[in-house]
């Protein structure tokens, strides 16, 4: 669900409280409170009673102070509890995503059902061609017994008024690695095991039970300790609002950052090895090569694609550049990386040399809490401007560009998965096992790119645009 | 012919909580209604000072302002206003 929801509007309503607080010193005091604050009593609720979404609203907070849910050992530690151990913490732990089991709704097993539009008609192709005898005609309507149900589907097909539907299990459904699954009360549990971070749980859940342990608090405490924070941008940022890129730096800058640096750094640099990798992938006759910035796609190659773990580029990706460049300078600075990626959160966790990651609408709240109006802000100067290949990683199709542009081969025949899914993964594992027609594979779990991440403010597509606007003002280029 | 004018905000309050899908509302008018609105973005309106970013994102129709602004909200509002104010030969 990349479209607005209430779900995705409340959660950005309490990273903004919680920033507030934690800005101005009031996050114990009143961190308690909050839940009646936003269910008054009096108050139809958005689910049966106001107290109902005060519980909820408790364990949202709980994932916004870090915490993870299914660590909770006691219903009445109140979350000033929580809100103090988040703030003492030096350092995050695994893992990244926390599901709140009192939010989901337990949604009934994927199935096939028949909906009051049947019209109970003579031909009832449903109960003649279902192969496992599933269906009656009761009180003159049909009806499938779940027991017998294999949810084939065939049902659905053969219904001349579209009286069947298909029920999915949203957050099922959406991942690609069968990672999420129910327990015996019906409620959701992540397999880490199998879990690649995509992120598309999140967005898909109806009911924002899948939630993301915020680092939000740790790196305000850090600013406020008066540490040298550094933020590393990621070039999809550009689009992630109306104002330009030079822009939002400032803003970010202004919210407590000492210096904000271009990822695109660390993506000149990606490209660069990148393109030496592959020449002399293509000169050794290997099969192919895929690309490697996108932690949500290796995640998949460890867990899930053994087979495709050899072709997969060992070439760092951007944000460890980066990273690694400011750590050089500055061996004492915080790095927090800032970009619509969740799986980022994971890649970070083990490389040193990332410290945070904020995602977009976690320094959007960050930026509303501090009271900045970006566009109020004189736009920040860099020293050098990435190149424009470099900053056009955030859009599918980016990293090919910037690998071909180094020209180290002349030989590329390269291909882009956009949106990694089943069936890709399936595409991808008969490149691993047979025949390959493409030597370079650049692999993004994400529609679009970065720019179509789980924790976008934009529209994928006015996203794109804009990066792709931002990568055409670039003046400066690879090779030149 | 009546027009109505529809701002929305882009204010980076209004933009995080939201205002990005409203700027996609002309796809969503109906072609009769679509050519008597005229839809801008503008820079922070300050409705969200004072706590009500809670509010937020907001929409002018005229004169009249869509707190917690959604796309079927502001097609309501123009709507009445059409219906309101019908077109004058």
């Amino acid at each position: 669900m990349n479209y607005d929801n209430n779900a995705n509007r409340i959660r950005k309503q309490l990273l903004i409280r919680i920033a507030r607080l934690a800005l101005q010193d009031r996050l114990l005091d009143e961190i308690d409170r909050l839940p009646a604050t936003l269910f008054p009593r009096h108050q139809s609720g958005l689910r049966c009673c106001v107290y109902k979404d005060r519980a909820i609203t408790k364990y949202r907070l709980m994932a916004i102070l870090g915490h993870a849910i299914e660590d909770e050992s006691d219903e009445l530690t109140p979350l000033r509890h929580y809100a103090q151990e988040a703030l003492n913490r030096d350092e995050v732990t695994d893992p990244i995503l926390t599901v709140l089991d009192e939010a989901c709704s337990a949604c009934l097993k994927a199935r096939h059902f028949v909906t009051n539009v049947c019209r109970g008609c003579v031909a009832r192709p449903c109960v003649i061609n279902c192969p496992k005898d599933a269906i009656q005609i009761i009180d003159g309507q049909a009806k499938i017994d779940s027991d017998k149900c294999i949810d084939c589907g065939k049902c659905l097909k053969v219904c001349p008024y579209h009286a069947i539907v298909h029920v999915p299990i949203p957050c099922e459904n959406a991942c690609p690695v069968n990672a999420i699954s129910k327990d015996e009360y019906g409620r959701e549990h992540i397999d880490y095991d199998k879990c690649i971070f995509c992120g598309k749980c999140i967005t898909a859940c109806p009911f924002g039970a899948i939630m993301e342990r915020s680092q939000i608090i740790d790196v305000i405490t850090k600013i406020k300790r008066g540490k040298n924070v550094v933020a590393l941008l990621a070039p999809a940022m550009a689009g992630q609002f109306p104002e330009d890129f030079q822009k939002v730096a400032a803003a970010v800058k202004k919210a407590g950052f000492s210096h904000v640096v271009e990822v695109a750094f660390g993506a000149e640099r990606t490209a660069e090895h990148e393109a030496k990798e592959l020449a002399d992938a293509i000169k050794a006759n290997q099969k192919f090569m895929t690309s490697s910035c996108c932690p949500a796609y290796v995640e998949a190659t460890k867990k899930h694609m053994p087979e495709i773990a050899p072709f997969v580029s060992a070439t760092p990706s951007p944000m460890h550049y980066a990273a690694e460049g400011v750590k050089e300078e500055n061996a004492d600075a915080v790095t927090v990386f800032i970009g619509p990626c969740v799986a980022k959160r994971e890649e970070a966790l083990h490389d040193p040399t990332v410290d945070y990651v904020l995602t977009t609408e976690e320094i959007g709240a960050l930026l509303v809490a501090a009271d900045i109006e970006i566009a109020d802000c004189e736009p920040l100067a860099f020293d050098r401007p990435a190149h424009a290949e470099a900053r056009g990683f955030a859009v599918s199709g980016g990293v090919t560009h910037a690998v071909l542009a180094e020209g180290t081969t002349d030989a590329v025949k390269a291909t882009t998965i956009d949106g990694l899914d089943k069936k890709s993964i399936r595409l991808l594992q008969s490149y691993a096992k047979g025949k390959c027609d493409f030597n370079f594979i650049e692999v993004m779990c994400c529609e679009g790119g970065c720019v179509g991440g789980p924790c976008n403010i934009s529209t994928p597509k006015s996203a794109g645009k804009r990066v792709a606007e931002f990568v055409r003002n670039s003046k400066e280029h690879a090779g030149g | 012919m009546k027009t109505v004018n529809v701002v929305i905000c882009t204010g980076t309050t209004c933009y995080v909580m939201g205002a990005g899908h409203l700027l996609g509302l002309k796809e969503h008018l109906d072609e009769s209604i679509a050519q008597r609105v005229n839809i801008t973005g503008a820079s922070c309106l300050t409705l969200c000072k004072n706590d009500e970013y809670g509010k937020a994102p907001f929409v002018r129709v005229n004169d009249k302002l869509i707190t917690e602004a959604t796309i079927p909200k502001i097609i309501e509002e123009i709507q009445r206003q059409l219906q309101n104010n019908p077109a004058t030969e």
